[in-house]
């Protein structure tokens, strides 16, 4: 993937901060192109210096003191998006993510399926088919936003949020889906419920996925659910991944 | 030595906190911290500490905590009288504490969040470089009733003869200061003329994540792609509500962003209380 022209717009954001922005779409080569921006600005500062918070569309740096000239930290922003494009800036996973689509563990399943006019069956075979882009993560420790939803599946959010969605719960929302890492209340339909812990804080890395790689839920029995949520209350279990 | 702090009344949300987290966000882990970042600061120069040492926060309602080994704190923030075993103390300076002293906090009469620093910090459970207690990362994400934190002893009180004190220094004033945010040019003319004349007042539903305020902006702005934002961000929803985000806000966010508090403005509007009025004034850098 080529690093393509991509305008960049510059802001102040605070005293500590300075936002690039690129045009406001969710698109693969513009993640592939932040991302290459996001590595090259953490090679040239120090991360006890600069953390730098990646959405969509934009990229947030965050420095640990008050930016004395903004003019000239711009600059040098410029430049080093400038560097040679290396594609492969890190190794890219496609990570199989278990998930159970039933009735007692997502009670509205059915609902949903009604209302979209399918059987419950079609509901999981177009979950289970994409393969989803993790843009970054952000909302909740290890809320993955991910794109690639099947158009037949968008449903408008919940006009009253639930109280509570349980950690683990498979949701969709608008376009969107994703799981939550915790107990939160929400407004998206449940559909599914992974036994895999998406945030945990005495892992390596916290959460297994990173922004780039790509996702697929796998549909699982409620036994191999039950299997699987013993192993993971206990233990870091990691799911199934492939280079790609 | 270690010894420990044991928590005889919890008060209202009562924490651990420090500076907070930093470089986590891309695990989408919120930077927590002290509320009012000054009075924290203030709490650990006050002890000769390091400027990131833990200390207890708390809001509006504060904890009863009983020392069991000798030490030297600093209660600082939100104005009240402390109590070591019921004989009167000063906010802003060291307070000795002997084995077995209990420390009370009275007469809360401004601010939400006062803190309460001890010698070397406390001790709890260090998480992604930081004490500071929030859910899914620390162990619990508030202090409770019989709750102990150790610490280490101090038995050196050797500076008998000199003392630290700062007087109580608050600032009432009702201006807060901020800057342009990533879409404050989307507003209109007369949005921005009454988002910066008009007073507000902070919601009842204020907490560490956030602090709306009362009365609306009419608005006709949507929401926007989820992007990137900060403590001090100030959010403008589709229905007309400012949300400013606290120390234990998203790492991103999808209402358009229109407005920055300056870092010591986070702090100040920390410790308004409920009801209180704000205004917001313009800065440019």
């Amino acid at each position: 993937m080529k690093k393509s022209n991509i305008k960049f717009q510059y802001k102040r954001y605070g005293e500590n901060a300075i936002l690039i922005q690129g045009p406001s779409e969710v698109d693969e080569i513009l993640l592939e192109n932040l991302l290459f921006y996001k590595k090259s600005i953490e090679k040239f500062y120090d991360e006890l210096i600069v953390e730098v918070i990646s959405s969509y569309n934009s990229l947030l740096i965050y420095y640990v003191s008050t930016i004395e000239n903004v003019y000239d930290e711009i600059l040098t922003l410029k430049s080093l998006f400038s560097g040679q494009f290396e594609d492969k800036v890190r190794k890219k996973r496609l990570w199989k993510v278990p998930v159970c689509y039933s009735n007692s563990l997502a009670p509205e399943l059915s609902s949903f399926a009604v209302n979209k006019s399918m059987n419950i069956d079609e509901v999981i075979s177009l979950h289970t088919t994409p393969l989803y882009t993790v843009y970054f993560i952000g909302f909740l420790p290890g809320f993955l936003y991910l794109g690639g939803l099947d158009e037949k599946l968008v449903t408008p959010r919940k006009s009253t949020p639930s109280q509570k969605l349980e950690q683990g719960s498979v949701a969709i929302g608008g376009n969107q889906t994703g799981v939550y890492p915790c107990d939160s209340p929400g407004g998206w339909h449940v559909i599914g419920k992974t036994p895999l812990r998406f945030f945990d804080v005495n892992s390596d890395n916290c959460c297994f996925a990173s922004p780039g790689d790509k996702i697929q839920f796998i549909s699982i029995s409620e036994n191999q659910y039950n299997d699987m949520s013993l192993l993971s209350n206990s233990d870091i279990v990691v799911p199934e991944s492939d280079v790609i | 030595m270690i010894s420990s702090v044991k928590i005889f009344a919890s008060g209202l949300y009562t924490t651990i906190q420090d500076g907070g987290r930093f470089g986590y966000s891309k695990y989408g882990v919120p930077k927590s911290g002290a509320m009012d970042l000054k009075s924290f600061f203030l709490a650990n120069a006050i002890l000769n500490n390091d400027e990131n040492c833990a200390v207890i926060e708390w809001t509006m309602i504060p904890p009863v905590l009983k020392f069991e080994g000798d030490t030297i704190v600093s209660v600082t923030g939100a104005v009240c009288v402390p109590f070591l075993n019921d004989a009167k103390q000063k906010m802003n300076c060291q307070l000795r504490v002997r084995k077995g002293d209990v420390l009370k906090l009275k007469n809360v009469t401004d601010g939400v969040f006062g803190f309460v620093g001890i010698k070397s910090g406390f001790q709890s459970e260090m998480l992604l470089g930081s004490r500071s207690q929030y859910n899914m990362i620390t162990t619990s994400f508030v202090l409770r009733k019989n709750d102990t934190i150790s610490y280490n002893n101090c038995v050196d009180f050797s500076a008998t003869n000199s003392s630290v004190h700062v007087p109580v220094f608050w600032n009432k004033s009702n201006r807060i200061c901020v800057f342009e945010g990533p879409e404050f040019d989307l507003l209109s003319d007369s949005q921005k003329e009454l988002l910066l004349t008009t007073d507000f007042a902070i919601s009842n539903t204020r907490n560490r994540m956030a602090i709306p305020l009362d009365g609306q902006l009419e608005n006709e702005l949507s929401s926007m792609m989820s992007s990137p934002v900060l403590p001090g961000t100030v959010q403008l929803t589709p229905s007309g509500l400012l949300i400013i985000l606290m120390r234990d806000c998203q790492t991103t966010g999808g209402y358009p962003r229109i407005l920055q508090l300056s870092k010591d403005a986070i702090n100040v509007i920390a410790q308004k209380r409920v009801g209180e009025r704000i205004r917001f004034e313009r800065e440019f850098l």
